[in-house]
């Protein structure tokens, strides 16, 4: 299995790994995929006003999953959080010159930002 | 020490350079058509051969006559298979095997099963292990064969083959066995064992790829098949082809070398395999070694590395040759279907890696490879969510996954 330079590189170097404090108001968590399927992916953003200001992930899964979480976490920070919304999955593949047998773990990448956003606002929306 | 190191016997063996030194004449001087009767070229490599009969033959306590040579275990698998299931059709057509064969037994079965035979699969327990019990109870009065691995290529697990082959010719029918992994590794008798037919491929036991051979008894009971290569009527009939003289020269070799180094070698792997196993346990938390503990082949260790996912894991282990049960390093992304069968748990399939220690591993190896996985595996579960939920003291079975 060649993999590209990208997803080795965020191998052996990945980005914002690590875990932000779930029950803070300002953090949403968004936790994807199953242990029976080979991929769980966590991603969390802390948000400010409208930004997200940093983004932590943790991923059980293959090269191309850990890279394809990896990549989402730097791309997500500094950005608001409609536009972190747009991320498409394709982006990631190109990116990362995902192989079609890995499309997957892109998608999974995108729900996971999705679902930490969703868990952000659905949380703002509790406290009021 | 070179890098990378070599830790998937299983897999293939490289070629014992005593065996390669025996193969090489076979090539540009006696390279003779051992069917060519009628010249010198001809008698000596039919000598080649015969040599290499009885030398396979005396591995596996047979007759050199019941050695039929062909490219592998996977064409000598078809042969048993469907050459029985042809040959006995009017006794019957129902075929028992197990869920955790290898993919050459369980397609020709799929095969056998669009033809009309009727196939059981047995299910094997948690070590991977059929019982002799399960095999009886499974035979029905049409059953022509029982076919059942006697060691298996992914965990190790070795099948009560004897007890097997006793209850099959009590009750008629006939055993096949794919040896493939067990031949030169573990003791193999035809007749003590009660086998009727057995597959064995030469570059499994530190000889050349593309040549094996099919046992076929041929008393109590002769077994007679329906050859599946037709032109000519070699091998009795029952494979044609000119033979591959320097391979099967070298299958021969390799053969004799196992025979004569056979319980040394056994001893020394499996001294190495549980200084690997050891050192794994003592360094790590969570880890599950598969198959049977007590039944396994001496240079097979299957472990499952818990959240810690088999592929990711291969990839930070560069250095060290293995394969993984994990779905995401199988071409068609179906994690093992050993494991699967054996119920570990869909998890423990995909963090499971199997290496396989062999003739030319030595212990500065085996260190060095159980060094670098612990490394890797700690630095894996540093990244894991569900090693962090395990050890914030979360039940994952509890847990309400958004599975997509």
């Amino acid at each position: 299995m060649a993999y590209s330079d990208k997803v080795l590189d965020h191998y052996d170097n990945p980005r914002n790994v690590g875990s932000l404090d779930k029950q803070k108001r300002s953090v949403g968590t968004g936790v994807v995929g199953a242990p029976e399927c080979g991929d769980v992916m966590k991603l969390q953003i802390e948000v400010e006003g409208d930004t997200i200001v940093d983004a932590k992930f943790k991923t059980f899964g293959c090269g191309s999953a850990i890279a394809s979480s990896s990549l989402a976490t730097e791309w997500i920070k500094g950005k608001t959080l409609d536009e972190a919304n747009t991320i498409r999955n394709t982006e990631i593949v190109k990116e990362l010159s995902l192989p079609p047998v890995k499309i997957h773990c892109s998608v999974l990448a995108e729900d996971a930002i999705k679902a930490a956003i969703s868990d952000f606002k659905s949380k703002q929306e509790e406290k009021d | 020490m070179k890098l990378p190191i070599y830790l998937d016997y299983q897999a293939t063996t490289p070629v014992d350079p005593r065996v390669l030194e025996t193969m090489l004449p076979y090539f540009t001087e006696v390279y003779g058509n051992a069917a060519s009767r009628s010249h010198s070229f001809g008698w000596k490599a039919e000598e080649a051969v015969d040599t290499a009969r009885n030398q396979i033959a005396s591995l596996i306590g047979a007759s050199r006559k019941e050695i039929v040579l062909t490219s592998g275990s996977t064409e000598a698998i078809n042969l048993a298979l469907k050459g029985a299931a042809k040959m006995y059709a009017e006794k019957g057509r129902h075929i028992i095997t197990s869920m955790v064969e290898h993919k050459a037994v369980l397609d020709t079965c799929k095969h056998l099963e669009k033809e009309g035979c009727e196939v059981t699969y047995l299910k094997p327990d948690k070590r991977g292990s059929i019982s002799p019990q399960q095999v009886a109870a499974a035979i029905r009065d049409d059953t022509i064969l029982v076919a059942l691995i006697w060691a298996n290529n992914e965990i190790g697990t070795i099948n009560p083959i004897r007890e097997i082959g006793a209850i099959c010719h009590e009750r008629g029918v006939l055993l096949f066995t794919d040896a493939t992994q067990a031949v030169g590794k573990i003791p193999v008798d035809v007749e003590a064992d009660h086998v009727d037919l057995m597959c064995l491929s030469g570059h499994k036991l530190y000889g050349p790829k593309g040549v094996g051979a099919l046992y076929v008894r041929r008393r109590n009971p002769r077994v007679r098949l329906v050859a599946q290569m037709d032109g000519g009527g070699h091998e009795r009939g029952m494979r044609s082809g000119t033979l591959n003289v320097p391979g099967i020269a070298g299958l021969g070799k390799a053969c004799e070398l196992c025979e004569r180094e056979l319980e040394q070698e056994a001893q020394r792997t499996l001294a190495l395999r549980d200084r690997f196993e050891a050192k794994l346990q003592s360094a790590l938390d969570h880890i599950h070694v598969n198959g049977d503990l007590e039944h396994r082949l001496p240079g097979c260790s299957n472990v499952s590395f818990s959240y810690v996912e088999g592929e990711s894991l291969l990839m930070g282990i560069k250095d060290i040759a293995v394969s993984s049960g994990s779905a995401c390093t199988s071409a068609s992304l179906e994690p093992s279907h050993v494991l699967s069968a054996m119920d570990v748990g869909d998890e423990l399939v995909h963090s499971s890696i199997r290496f396989g220690i062999g003739r030319f591993t030595d212990q500065e190896q085996v260190d060095f490879a159980a060094d670098h996985v612990i490394e890797a595996v700690n630095r894996l579960r540093d990244l894991s969510p569900l090693y962090e939920m395990v050890q914030e003291g979360i039940d994952l079975s509890t847990v309400d996954w958004l599975a997509h």
